[in-house]
């Protein structure tokens, strides 16, 4: 048997029940990727004699004889084939992990496929970019900018500077490294949702042939932490254990083993014998604080940062400015409901995953899918505790976080297997470990009162919040919290009321998501706003104009916040409001549709601090050199866009062009501290120390030329690659030579403190039409205003709200994890986790608001997060205003809307 | 995926050359589902592409489709022009919740003997009275019609070591004029409800009613229906246990999509009849 492949011959032979995914990959394919491992996302696409198919699902075998092309052969000869010139032209990506498989599919659709793109493109996910940009490429168009000049970077739309590699499968992400001697870490999980493990026999695993090791509580440290990365670690509880002897939810680690190959590993994770004693359960978190439930951590206190562990209460707050109560008695108009908000899982694309080793130095070497590297860094010190410089952790290109990455899922484990090993290892997650052992969304219960007087006002908010942080407290804190923050401070209103649970139950943890907390409150408090304008005979849009608070005015949520620091660097909400408000009233053709449906609007709004409270830090260094500037800097890029940014920043301080900013990030190794891409602070705050080491680095340039020119150093200026000042000009390779010459290079660094803060603004607007036959929902138009100061680079800040839009319209619409009543995941794979396909989404138009921000970095503020915001409350809005009744749980899915429309209208 | 606990993989050329079954065993077709999930209890895959069948057959009585002809092929037929029914082959394809890529993999038979409600090769194969030829175990053959073939959610009638080898469609159904409805939680989801009209030529009209429900279930009116005898009928016959509930749709939801589907197919196919 042979294999062909991109026209190379290959004698290797696959295994008998190998797939030709990993076939491929074994072959040095990593272009080849895997998103799902079971035919449901399309990353792992390649052709086979020319036709497209999943190579997860092809047996390998079946591939003999046959001619197999990756992404990598797909430009042949020459290089790039006409589809990966088009998806560089449109930058019809962000993080790229799906990059490979969709140029390959898009390639291979022929006229009638390229006329229906929604059923022909359904077997490819796009968790990133919302198929805008996608079915940009298909189109032809062209979104990035060719080159702009010297000094000019900022705020154009310059194409990501890894594109060339996302689209040739060239690009390195997590696991795309060969090395020798690698060892296969697979992890025992739990199936139980509380137990007390009283013995593990390894004996029988360890009899598996290739087995190197089997790891237990009783080989890890006993140092309790959280998986959740925050700069301080007071934010989060401690209460997680490496590997635990007590185990909390259905998939909870219990052992990891170490192997020659997944197979042995799978195999004596399957011959552990592991004796349980089950604990009580609990699953609904209305009866977590009930007396009499299981209690989670009954051994912890408040010492281990945590608010009552004996009501399993993870985290709490209560508040209230004015009297409420008081203010609700005497309004005009109020409002009440409960609104629950459900469990969805992030989806990027790569699963978490990494490699370890020690090298030569004793250095623990970490290379993983993450956006925290260097506090995944500190935590490995801490936990092993081996010298900070003892440990370097990094990631190159990650495919996707969406905050999933902002904790500590796999590390540790990698790291206690290198440890005890003393051999590089590797661990990659398997898409149902992601749904059934990582973390998903807060699901949050919220009740809402809210008043207004007779002109509008606002009198009262109050809010009651149940958040369901799961067996562990990972970001349930600061979840909470931020629930309640900008969501009412947003809104003047005299008398505000808040109370918060964060609480423990026995299922899989929730984390960090996009939006974190917003989304699950905003859903009410949108939703009260709306239906007290309805009350008044007053538009959604008047409504929110007489109450948003406007620049100047306090920006307040109960309880009194300790941090102080955030202010209105800029402030665009009103023009938010006006743009979608014009765009939503522009005469645009309406699809024929039956009397069946109907049709409604709505809208919502969302305010966002432009970076997490309490420090959020970032160190930069840039470096003149003889082919232009090394940029340093720690943030990573997973399909962020920051790279961009960052190169723009710099090429713009430095009166350079961006292709000579060569950018070095997200490695400890290189120094200086990045607490991470998270809080959608890749701009804001990174973004921040970039400019100020560029501008450091500008000033130094100019006085070694005023020293040489023996002139005033402030008649010198950057201007096209050069110093000048007057008729003289110094050009930067002529520095570059003078600093060799001294034997001193030109640099600059810069920091971050991410203090003061600035706030940032979106409004979304949507038409929907309804079908009261059949409860299917139709989006007629969406319309998305965002204010993000000057945008950096107007078309990834379009691709990152259209994304944003998106993944929200999954969870508005689609996604929904279930637990059943033992605590399980039961749909833990994308054929039953419908993610938006290219069908699902709609085009969204985007606008900015014109605004400069006088904190961000040249005059920019966050955009990451707060697009995905408002849509599930603009979606409710225009349920409730289409069909007359307030739908109060999303997923608004056709068999949930259907029995109160039944009711309302029958058959 | 990769299935890591298989260590043998069998190429039978012939139906004598195919291995006694033994536990662990799996044919493997496509291949579609079965490298999709994991396989632990599975030591040695089946391969039936050796065994070479046609996979479209077209006599004067019978369109044989193999079990193991593909999606893509069966949909890629070019029918004679009396096939009224010719349409359902694509809408039934793309009723797939797996795209076109899929298609060229996976296999006809493999999609009855998954035997999932939302198969929408069962829809297809039922609704056109498919008849299964299964190659016994011990020998010998039995048929059976689809519609009887699969018994509920995930469940058929055949026995381990049993091969489903084709599915033979009378000439007959595939020229009745038909009418296809199918609706899911999202537009290219899974399936949740596909019905199937088709009107004989003495004017029999004949509903097969799927993925709403665990099984396939076929209802026939000799005389024309008018919408409350349809209702009446499927309230009789598609009673409430049989509504599958899962995370692709509720069934109170499924029911009433039955009824309102049905209704549409009935005037489709009724109310444009030359009187």
């Amino acid at each position: 048997m042979s294999f062909e492949v991109n026209g190379n011959t290959f004698a290797q032979q696959p295994r008998a029940g190998q797939c030709l995914r990993t076939f491929l990959r074994e072959l040095g394919h990593f272009g080849v990727k895997k998103g799902c491992d079971a035919g449901d996302c399309g990353a792992c696409t390649v052709l086979l004699d020319g036709e497209p198919v999943h190579s997860c699902l092809i047996p390998a075998f079946r591939a003999e004889g046959r001619a197999v092309t990756t992404i990598e052969g797909l430009g042949g000869d020459h290089g790039t084939h006409p589809m990966q010139q088009a998806f560089l032209d449109a930058q019809g990506f962000q993080c790229g992990f799906c990059t490979a498989g969709m140029i390959l599919t898009c390639a291979s659709l022929n006229q009638a496929q390229r006329t229906d793109l929604g059923s022909a493109l359904k077997g490819n996910i796009c968790r990133c970019t919302g198929y805008g940009a996608i079915e940009d490429a298909l189109l032809g168009r062209t979104n990035v900018e060719a080159s702009v000049e010297a000094g000019a970077a900022f705020g154009r739309s310059l194409p990501a500077p890894a594109g060339p590699d996302v689209v040739r499968g060239k690009a390195r992400y997590t696991f795309d490294a060969a090395i020798d001697g690698l060892l296969h870490v697979k992890l025992a999980r739990s199936p139980h949702a509380h137990a007390r493990i009283v013995a593990i026999d390894a004996s029988d695993a360890l009899n598996v042939p290739g087995v190197h090791a089997v790891l237990t509580h009783e080989d890890a440290p006993s140092i309790l932490i959280s998986t959740a990365r925050h700069e301080k670690d007071w934010m989060d509880p401690e209460d997680t254990r490496v590997l635990d002897d007590v185990v909390r939810f259905i998939g909870q680690r219990i052992a990891a083993v170490v192997a020659e190959s997944e197979a042995a590993a799978e195999e004596a994770c399957r011959r552990l014998k592991v004796d349980y004693e089950i604990l009580p359960a609990l699953i609904d978190p209305e009866l977590a604080m009930t007396p009499g439930a299981p209690i989670i951590h009954p051994d912890r206190t408040t010492a281990n940062r945590m608010a009552d562990p004996q009501r399993n209460l993870a985290a709490e707050t209560h508040g209230e400015f004015g009297d409420v109560a008081a203010a609700l008695a005497t309004s005009a108009v109020t409002y009440e409901a409960t609104f629950h908000s459900h469990r969805v899982q992030h989806a990027a694309l790569e699963t978490h995953g990494g490699l370890a080793w020690r090298d030569e130095a004793g250095v623990l070497n970490v290379r993983t899918s993450t956006q925290v590297p260097f506090l995944t860094r500190r935590a490995l010190s801490d936990i092993f505790e081996l010298p900070i410089d003892k440990v370097r952790v990094f990631c190159e290109r990650v495919g996707g976080g969406f905050g999933g990455k902002q904790e500590m899922f796999v590390e540790d484990i990698l790291a206690l297997a290198a440890l005890k090993t003393g051999r590089p290892v590797k661990l990659e997650f398997t898409r149902e470990e992601q749904f059934v052992a990582t973390s998903t969304r807060h699901p949050m219960r919220v009740h809402i009162k809210a008043g207004a007087d007779a002109s509008g006002k606002l009198t009262a908010l109050q809010l009651d919040v149940l958040s369901n942080t799961g067996a562990y407290g990972n970001h349930a804190g600061p979840v909470m919290f931020h629930s309640l923050s900008e969501s009412i401070a947003v809104y003047n209103c005299p008398n505000k009321r808040v109370d918060g649970y964060a609480v423990y139950t026995n299922t899989v943890p929730a984390g960090a998501f996009r939006g974190y907390g917003l989304p699950q409150t905003l859903i009410a408090i949108e939703a009260a706003i709306d239906e007290l304008a309805r009350q008044l005979g007053i538009s959604p849009y008047e409504m929110r104009r007489r109450n948003i608070v406007r620049e100047g005015d306090p920006m307040l949520s109960p309880p009194p916040s300790e941090f102080h620091d955030v202010l209105y660097g800029s402030y665009g909400l009103d023009q938010c409001l006006d743009l979608v408000e014009r765009a939503m009233q522009a005469d645009v053709p309406q699809p024929e549709l039956s009397p069946d449906w109907l049709i409604g609007d709505g809208i919502a709004l969302t305010m966002i601090d432009s970076a997490p409270p309490a420090g959020h830090f970032a160190d930069a260094t840039i470096a003149l050199s003889e082919d232009g500037f090394d940029l340093t800097v720690g943030t990573a890029e997973f399909g962020n866009g920051t790279s961009t940014v960052h190169r723009q920043i710099a090429a713009n301080t430095l009166a350079t062009t961006v292709d000579r900013i060569h950018l070095r990030q997200s490695d400890t190794a290189h120094g200086g501290h990045d607490t991470g891409a998270y809080g959608s602070a890749g701009t804001f705050v990174a973004g921040k120390a970039t400019h100020a080491a560029s501008m450091q680095l500008a000033d130094e340039l100019k006085a070694a030329a005023a020293a040489a020119w023996l002139c005033d150093v402030g008649t010198c200026v950057l201007e096209d690659n050069a110093v000048v000042s007057g008729v003289r000009r110094m050009n930067f390779t002529e520095l570059a030579k003078l600093a060799r010459e001294r034997g001193q290079p030109f640099a600059g660094s810069g920091n971050s403190a991410g203090t003061p803060r600035s706030v940032g603004f979106n409004v979304q607007g949507f038409r929907i039409a309804v079908n009261k036959g059949t409860g299917e929902l139709r989006i007629l138009r969406s319309v998305q205003a965002a204010d993000a100061g000057i945008v950096a680079n107007p078309m990834q800040c379009r691709g990152q709200v259209e994304g944003g839009v998106a993944q929200a319209i999954g969870a508005a619409l689609y996604e929904e994890m279930v637990i059943d009543a033992e605590g399980r995941v039961t749909n833990p794979k994308f054929r039953d986790y419908h993610l938006p396909s290219f069908a699902d989404v709609p085009r969204t138009e985007v606008y900015f608001a014109d605004t400069s921000d006088t904190i961000g970095p040249l005059g920019a503020k966050s955009m990451s997060e707060s697009p995905y915001n408002p849509v599930a409350a603009a979606l409710g809005n225009a349920i409730a205003n289409a069909t007359g009744i307030r739908f109060t749980a999303p997923p608004f899915k056709p068999d949930r809307l259907f029995p109160a429309l039944h009711d309302k209208f029958g058959d | 995926m990769d299935l890591n606990t298989i260590t043998a993989v069998a190429h039978p050329q012939t139906r004598m050359q195919l291995p006694v079954w033994t536990a662990g065993d799996a044919w493997l077709a496509g291949g579609t589902w079965l490298l999709s999930e994991p396989q632990a209890h599975l030591t040695r895959l089946i391969d039936l592409t050796d065994l070479k069948w046609p996979a479209l057959t077209i006599t004067d009585s019978h369109l044989s489709i193999a079990a193991t002809c593909t999606i893509a092929e069966l949909d890629g037929l070019t029918c004679p022009p009396d096939w009224l029914a010719a349409p359902l082959i694509n809408q039934c394809c793309r009723a797939f919740l797996a795209s076109f890529k899929i298609w060229k993999t996976a296999t006809i038979g493999g999609n009855l003997c998954m035997s999932l409600p939302a198969g929408p090769m069962i829809s297809l194969t039922s609704a056109l009275d498919g008849v299964c030829t299964i190659w016994k175990a011990g020998g010998g053959e039995q048929r059976i019609p689809v519609a009887e073939f699969v018994t509920g959610n995930q469940r058929n009638r055949l026995t381990p070591g049993d091969l489903l080898r084709q599915i033979d469609i009378p000439i007959s159904a595939l020229k009745r004029r038909t009418a296809f409805r199918q609706i899911s939680l999202a537009p290219v989801g899974r399936s949740a409800a596909l019905l199937i009209g088709s009107l004989d030529v003495d004017g029999t009209l004949n509903l097969t009613v799927t993925a709403s429900t665990v099984r396939p279930i076929q209802l026939s009116f000799g005389k024309a229906p008018d919408a409350n005898a349809l209702r009446d009928a499927i309230a009789q016959q598609v009673t409430d246990e049989l509504y599958h509930t899962d995370i692709h749709g509720r069934p109170f939801w499924r029911k009433h999509m039955t009824f309102r589907l049905a209704e549409e197919i009935r005037r489709e196919l009724l109310e444009t009849m030359p009187s």
